[in-house]
């Protein structure tokens, strides 16, 4: 895929720096302020995921296209712990932890699509996009 | 990067300069407990116009920030959140619960002694 770049995640200023890379990418593809916007708060959200309950991963950030449709995608993967239950991490509130449980229903909702594959002990694969309109 | 904190009167002034990181985030909130105790201030207005994004962490932390403040007998307003910034935070479904916000810094400080005002009137 062209214009793919990759953001190690291991410590929280790795959070910022795939921030103002996915901000870069959706400027360069033609999203707007406002939009370029919700596109690095979801990136915030999945980046803090690795750090908060996997400890380090990567983003990966592309372009995608399908048919006429062109497009941003984030994946965020990590070899951390899995998650167990994915509807109820899905859950708007729910939190393994002391979190607002905000961030997965959260990202879910400022992209277009939305999926997670998880494996208990072998880890998360967190795949956003969202769309030109 | 340290956030500058200025005294003026009864009141602190975070303006925050740069994005940023989560430590950065923390530090403000020590800074803030310490100062607040030492220059006995009543109130602290945190400028945010330049944060790209306001996600679950900095918005709990904000909160906490607010929450430890006022144990410590400040109010605290968040100033400049951006029009974006504002609506990706509507879309994540956070809110900022229990802290004064203002549009600016002039707004804040026009909440915070209208604010005062009516808590002095209410305390007779
Ligand atoms: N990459 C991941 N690896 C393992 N578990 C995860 C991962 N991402 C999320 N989870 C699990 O899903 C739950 C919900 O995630 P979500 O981001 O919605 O909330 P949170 O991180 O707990 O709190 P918040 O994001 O509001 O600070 C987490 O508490 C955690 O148990
Ligand atoms: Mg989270």
């Amino acid at each position: 895929m062209e214009n793919e770049s990759r953001v190690p995640i291991s410590s929280n200023i790795d959070i910022v720096t795939a921030r103002q890379h996915g901000r870069k990418l959706a400027l360069e593809l033609g999203f707007e302020g406002a939009e370029v916007t919700l596109i690095a708060a979801a990136i915030s959200e999945v980046a803090r995921n690795i750090m908060d309950h996997a400890k380090r991963g990567e983003i990966i950030l592309a372009n995608v296209r399908n048919g006429n449709k062109q497009g941003i995608q984030i994946i965020a993967q990590d070899e951390g712990p899995g998650i167990p239950n994915i509807p109820q991490a899905m859950q708007y509130g729910y939190s393994s932890r002391k979190g607002l449980g905000v961030g997965l229903p959260g990202a879910k909702w400022l992209m277009d699509e939305f999926f997670i594959v998880s494996h208990i002990g072998k880890g998360t694969t967190v795949t956003m996009r969202k769309w030109l309109h | 990067m340290h956030v500058p904190i200025l005294k003026q009167g009864d009141y602190l002034i975070a303006s925050v300069q740069s994005i940023l990181s989560d430590e950065d985030l923390l530090q403000l909130r020590d800074d803030l407990a310490a100062k607040v105790g030492k220059f006995r201030s009543r109130a602290v207005i945190i400028d945010v116009t330049v944060m790209d994004v306001i996600d679950s962490f900095a918005t709990r932390t904000l909160r906490a920030i607010a929450h430890m403040l006022k144990l410590r007998g400040a109010e605290t307003v968040i100033v400049g959140i951006q029009p974006e910034v504002a609506f990706a935070m509507v879309q994540l479904g956070l809110t900022l619960e229990g802290v004064g916000t203002a549009l600016d810094l002039e707004e804040g400080l026009a909440f915070l002694s209208t604010h005062s005002k009516r808590s002095i009137k209410h305390g007779k």
